[in-house]
């Protein structure tokens, strides 16, 4: 096969596919959207002459996805579930609850974090979760790993029949490589052959014993991961005084300061070469290799790309003499992605000099130049609906006082509008936060309380929320922003069309003379403003649907449509 | 043989595009390339970054180290002084003039200008001019790629060759446009 250059997402993606994937689920979420693209695409591109084709589907969010991916699994075939790392945390009953079942067919959970939370409410780590559940958990650092990684997760999950977590981040995710992929390694798919029932009832008898199995089945996992290529320790035991641990990308980062380093080290201790190394790109820890690491040195360093979750595991499984350092000490920050300037400092190399720093007459003008933040595109439609609220809010403000009109928004391109010059947002917290915060703050005392979502954010997490406010007949007005599409994370359809939520909302017992369905446009903006403050003024649900289609999904069904 | 390129600019000016051309061209020449990109909420409409590397032999980082880019390539003035930490103290800026003002605060153009010029090596192009001048404004970034050739490790007829397979497939007409922007960049 052709080598061929494709994102880290889509590396992976690739190599699920040649290693027998039958079928692929996810929900949206930067960085993790491209490896369901990449199998959509496939999916759509072969499904008409080959029904052989892994199906690859979007689904209403992440905990969906990852149950349909378990029920794959039941039928013996190999699944792949996607989403970014806070996705996890709506999926986290399924997955928790997958690792004591007896996985059948290969299962990966690929979860993309986003370190520096460059498009995130968050930085956490998926590897705790792979720790909570102790389940395997791989952490490419090329492309190249990537593709390959796919075939060994599958092999570990039906080996020991577990579910295993991908562990992407932001800077693999979105970096372009050339992948080499051998086609004589393709495998097919798994034939259909269902699970052992009793692996998978987890009523307390029988969970019981799959937890105790669990447990049993750690020693098998760490014996893997100690034998495992992807962990390699290299001794050197005539440095003493440090050895370095690398996570992730952080070995990408010390590599690329290697030369330096080792003029470095020949300086300070000739003869004597680099500290003793070990990678460690799956987990659990191989405890036998970090035995033997911290036997050679007294201090070990870790570089890991992430929260300190190497860092802290070490701290408990190494001899108390040995000294740790790295995120906890302060040698690399704890917030933010790693880079090579960082791994740098901590490995005690003098910056370089660059052409800010040696450039005459231009550090203040440099230094101060102004920010230019992501913000909505020129026509969006969620500015006239934003300035509509923005209007109607000010409105309930005077009326009633600032303590008195809560808006609690969400998650999606329409939290832009949570910043200059629109400032329509009060909160944004989680997918769905919108509606259950309006409630509470309504259910507290709160006059008029907002909670602004978007159509796939509604269908995500909103809908159980909206049921609660229906059930319980508090005064919210939800303020549903249609624009009929994904938009933020690049255009994915919405699960279900714009008519339908008119029908559904009503199927839920929101009133229907409260159900407004608004065009949202510049010529509108005062209209609508009136029909906000009507359904604020109502004592009970009220939605208003403010519809138009975004500008970026406009586009390219235009360009579909020619095509 | 290494070189790395800082491609900057503004979420929706064709960043990506710019870098996939240079990358593909590079691969052509038998370098070994690694690229890393801005995708999700901070590609709306805010300053974007990538980091294009080429060498001949392992790339070990997506990310560019501080002070080691040769190049910053930028589809607009004020970006391309935001990366000056990532530059080589001898490297070059090469940048479109047209400023994006898509914020309040937008400095002179003029102190923008003076600025980029105290630097060592550097080209500000007025690509907006030159891509009209070739049949279609949406060419910028093809003057401006016309414009670095002559610093880039690569050879000017697989950039061209690469240019013509992109636009080849789309439309015959955008070869022809793409190609007199390339040169007119070249010139410039």
């Amino acid at each position: 096969m052709k080598d061929m250059v494709l994102l880290g997402d889509e590396a992976f993606a690739l190599g699920t596919l040649h290693a027998g994937l039958s079928a692929g689920f996810g929900y949206p979420g930067t960085p993790s959207t491209e490896i369901m693209e990449y199998l959509i695409d496939n999916y759509e591109r072969n499904r008409a002459n080959d029904a052989n084709t892994p199906v690859a589907q979007w689904c209403s969010n992440e905990k969906t996805a990852l149950e349909a991916a378990l029920g794959v699994s039941f039928a013996g075939r190999r699944a792949v579930v996607t989403m970014k790392h806070v996705g996890l945390n709506v999926a986290a009953d399924p997955f928790m609850n997958a690792a004591l079942c007896g996985i059948k067919g290969g299962l990966i959970i690929a979860v993309a974090d986003d370190p520096s939370m460059h498009s995130s409410q968050g930085e956490q780590d998926s590897r705790f979760y792979a720790d909570f559940a102790m389940v395997p958990c791989f952490e490419p650092t090329t492309q190249q790993e990537a593709y390959e990684m796919a075939f060994e997760a599958f092999d570990v999950s039906e080996k020991y029949h577990v579910p295993v977590i991908m562990r992407f981040v932001t800077r693999l995710s979105h970096s372009r490589a050339v992948i080499h992929a051998d086609e004589s390694k393709i495998r097919p798919q798994n034939k259909l052959e269902k699970a052992d029932r009793k692996e998978w009832m987890l009523l307390p008898a029988l969970a019981r014993k799959n937890y105790e199995r669990m447990i049993a089945k750690q020693d098998e996992l760490v014996a893997y991961t100690t034998a495992s290529k992807r962990n390699p320790l290299v001794l050197n035991p005539k440095r003493k005084d440090l050895a370095i641990v690398t996570g992730g990308l952080g070995r990408n980062y010390f590599l690329e300061n290697l030369e330096d380093y080792k003029a470095f080290c020949e300086k300070k201790f000739p003869g004597l070469g680099i500290p003793s190394t070990l990678h460690i790109g799956t987990l659990p820890l191989p405890l036998d290799s970090l035995k033997k690491l911290a036997e050679t040195a007294e201090t070990i360093l870790v570089i890991e790309e992430g929260q300190p979750f190497l860092e802290k595991q070490l701290r408990g499984v190494l001899p108390q003499n040995t000294k740790v350092v790295g995120k906890f000490t302060g040698l690399l920050p704890r917030a933010g992605e790693l880079n090579p300037d960082l791994v740098r400092k901590a490995l005690g190399l003098e910056p370089n000099k660059t052409a800010l720093s040696e450039t005459a007459g231009i550090a203040d003008f440099c230094a101060n130049l102004p920010g230019r933040p992501p913000q909505l595109c020129n026509g969006c439609p969620h500015i006239d609906s934003y300035t509509s609220l923005n209007n109607a809010v000010a409105a309930l403000v005077e009326k009633a006082g600032k303590d008195n009109v809560t808006v609690n928004a969400d998650i999606g391109c329409y939290a832009l509008g949570g910043a200059a010059p629109l400032n329509a947002a009060e909160s944004i917290v989680c997918m769905g936060a919108s509606i259950g915060m309006a409630r509470g703050a309504s259910q507290a005392g709160v006059k008029y309380t907002f909670g602004v979502i978007g159509d796939s954010t509604f269908l995500h997490s909103g809908i159980t929320n909206l049921v609660d406010c229906v059930a319980t007949k508090t005064p919210v007005t939800v303020v549903l922003l249609d624009n009929t599409i994904v938009a933020m994370t690049g255009c994915q359809p919405t699960m279900l069309p714009s008519s339908q939520f008119e029908p559904l909302i009503k199927g839920l017992g929101v009133e229907p003379e409260h159900i407004r369905v608004l065009a949202t446009n510049p010529a509108n903006r005062e209209a609508n403003t009136k029909v906000l403050i009507e359904e604020a003024e109502y004592r009970g649900v009220s939605v208003v649907i403010m519809v138009r289609e975004c500008l970026e999904a406009f586009r390219i069904r235009n360009k579909k449509a020619k095509k | 043989m290494t070189y790395d390129i800082l491609l900057a600019g503004v979420g929706g000016q064709g960043v990506l595009s710019l870098a996939a051309i240079i990358a593909e061209s590079a691969m052509a020449e038998d370098l070994k390339v690694r690229q890393s990109e801005v995708h999700g909420m901070s590609q709306r409409g805010g300053g974007v970054q990538a980091h294009l590397r080429l060498s001949d032999s392992t790339i070990a980082s997506d990310l560019i180290p501080s002070g080691k880019a040769d190049m910053i390539l930028s589809m607009e003035p004020l970006e391309s002084l935001r990366y000056l930490n990532w530059l080589k103290p001898e490297g070059v800026v090469v940048t479109a003039a047209e400023p994006f003002v898509n914020i309040g605060n937008y400095p002179e153009a003029e102190t923008v200008y003076a600025t980029i010029k105290k630097l060592p090596k550097s080209s500000i192009v007025k690509t907006a001019e030159l891509a009209k001048e070739a049949g279609n404004i949406k060419t910028e970034n093809m003057v401006l790629i016309g414009a670095a050739l002559k610093y880039l490790p690569l050879k000017k007829e697989t950039i061209e060759k690469s240019v013509h397979a992109r636009f080849a497939v789309k439309d015959p007409k955008l070869v022809d446009i793409n190609m007199k922007a390339l040169e007119l960049g070249a010139n410039a």
